[in-house]
């Protein structure tokens, strides 16, 4: 019984980083720019796919010889080299989507991510067909037994680098001084210009971030589940911002440990029900913690100026 | 040269023109006022200056340099702070970030400098981190440093407020009601402390009020806006007796 429980929570680490790292680009344009940025679980899918073309690039160049490169540094090349670019793709989406849009309804801003959302979908059909992908092969699994609880490589690496990943995040907010400005953004956009912040290079600096982050649990989840298609990052971005909300407004602390909780009430509720019920149960029971913390976890219970 | 020049300034909002043919010079060290009834168009001339509007026409200069079609941001590296009528401060940040974060655009050190704490890091942090408790310590705030602006008693904030403001070095301070919504006793307080940032620093101050009282004492010129327009302009003295102030105050008929 207990190595059963300790299975599922390997496994719920595992599903929860995907979660965790996806809130956390939630989170933080929600927290800076006060809207919700509906198409970061398609920049998800965006970032997924453009570590495929990496990584595919790599391994063919690999394999014809071009590069002597071990498949270890390959996965990290494909991360770093994924990072950077899905990082624009964010930034794209913040200059031509949202910035016009600063100042309008909040109504408006949510819309334009539902269609930038829609049109890197539909971009990709058009660029790649209607086929699934498959994410190369870049980590031979290796089950180890630990007393009777099944650990693979690709589990550890997984929760390893996301926390890591988040722990870099935590650092930069409390350290940097654009971390700093982010935070007071958190509360006005009016005061912090005239500090002698540029406000939108913040607001272009936090959608880079969140769509990095993104990109890696794109390639992470490629690791573990290499099939690709351009719908992924519907269910998967739908499920990270109700770990964003859950865990607080602008909260990286919030954001990560409700992306985890979001994987254990799932892994969970599969141990004691039927599979076809988990969404079901799983997310009736986070409408039961939302209708006794509305603000989330680490939220704080002020009116907040979003107008939605 | 005066250190802030503005030439025949006027803004329109759709049809209404809030400010019309607006002119003002300041010099280095002088405290200037600026009072009006509700709605003349006080804090539009503080947002034309501090560029979160930008004036339909005329200049504005900055020790010399055309700030019109700049970024907020950009005015305010150039020597322009400002405080808030509605205080605008950050309700969960400490009192120490808020004035750490004014000094923005002094942080040098990079993403590696914060992940590492490099020598240069541990030097401009200690920098920042003295300069901002000198700043506190000044208005009167220093024991406060590290509680949240939200659990501060309101005259606190606006000193916080101020001390924020001259952390961004600013050569022009503009100060939009600072002594709103306070009682006798905090009143006369900010009055010092404008007084002693005035001193400390020789700022040029520009301020506007409601209170008569407060410009009275603190300013050296005073102009007058109604509807947009300056219909009055000179010492506390003359402002006090010129019918065209009184009326717009007070309305035309008066028992005075």
């Amino acid at each position: 019984m207990v190595t059963y429980f300790l299975q599922n929570l390997i496994n719920a680490l595992q599903w929860g980083s995907f979660y965790a790292l996806i809130a956390l680009g939630y989170s933080m344009v929600y927290g800076v720019l006060m809207l919700f940025n509906f198409a970061h679980g398609d920049i998800f899918m965006v970032g997924a796919y453009i570590g495929f073309g990496v990584a595919t690039g790599l391994v063919s160049l690999a394999s014809m010889g071009a590069l002597a490169l071990p498949n270890w540094l390959i996965l990290v090349l494909t991360i770093l080299i994924s990072m950077f670019l899905t990082s624009f793709v964010g930034m794209i989406v913040e200059r031509v989507g949202y910035r016009p849009l600063r100042e309008a309804p909040r109504a408006s801003a949510a819309i334009t991510g539902l269609m930038i959302g829609i049109i890197l979908e539909t971009g990709n059909l058009a660029i790649l067909g209607a086929r699934r992908v498959r994410f190369p092969t870049l980590i031979q699994s290796t089950t180890y037994n630990l007393g009777g609880v099944f650990v693979t490589n690709k589990k550890i690496m997984i929760v390893v680098v996301s926390i890591a990943l988040m722990y870099a995040l935590h650092l930069f907010v409390r350290k940097t001084r654009w971390g700093m400005a982010m935070r007071a953004m958190a509360f006005d956009t009016v005061v912090v210009p005239l500090l002698g912040v540029p406000v939108n290079n913040i607001a272009r600096m936090t959608f880079a971030i969140g769509s990095a982050l993104a990109a890696v649990a794109g390639i992470l989840f490629g690791v573990a589940y290499p099939v690709l298609d351009p719908y992924m990052g519907i269910i998967f971005g739908w499920k990270a911002f109700v770990a964003a909300i859950l865990g607080g407004r602008g909260s990286i602390l919030g954001a990560c440990l409700a992306g985890f909780l979001l994987g254990f009430i799932e892994i969970f509720v599969v141990m004691i029900f039927p599979s076809t019920l988990r969404d079901f149960i799983a997310y009736s029971i986070i409408l039961l913690i939302l209708a006794f913390r509305p603000h989330g976890f680490f939220g704080e219970p002020y009116s907040a100026r979003l107008r939605l | 040269m005066p250190l802030l020049q503005i030439n025949n300034m006027s803004h329109d909002f759709g049809g209404l023109r809030a400010v019309n043919n607006y002119n003002l010079e300041i010099e280095p060290g002088q405290i200037r006022g600026l009072i009006g009834p509700n709605g003349a168009g006080k804090t539009t001339v503080f947002n034309l200056v501090s560029g979160i509007y930008t004036p339909t026409e005329g200049d504005i200069l900055l020790n010399g340099q055309s700030i019109v079609g700049l970024k907020p941001y950009q005015i305010a590296t150039l020597g322009l702070g400002r405080t808030f009528q509605n205080l605008r401060l950050w309700r969960h940040m400490s009192v120490l970030d808020h004035v750490k974060m004014a000094q923005y655009s002094k942080i040098s050190y990079g993403l590696l400098g914060a992940f590492f704490g490099t020598p240069k890091r541990r030097r401009e942090e200690a920098e920042i981190e003295e300069k901002a408790y000198g700043l506190l310590k000044l208005v009167g705030v220093a024991d406060l440093a590290d509680q949240l602006v939200v659990n501060l008693p309101y005259g606190d904030q606006r000193r916080v407020e101020m001390a924020r403001a001259l952390a961004t070095e600013p050569r022009v301070l503009f100060l939009d009601e600072p002594t709103a919504g306070m009682n006798p006793e905090e009143l006369i307080q900010m009055m010092e402390i404008v007084r002693l940032v005035h001193r400390e620093f020789g700022l040029a101050i520009f301020l506007i009020e409601h209170r008569l009282k407060v410009v009275m004492e603190l300013c050296d010129i005073i102009q007058t806006l109604v509807f947009g327009e300056v219909i009055a302009e000179g010492s506390a003295e003359e402002i006090q007796n010129d019918p065209k102030v009184i009326e717009a105050y007070l309305g035309k008929e008066t028992i005075l």
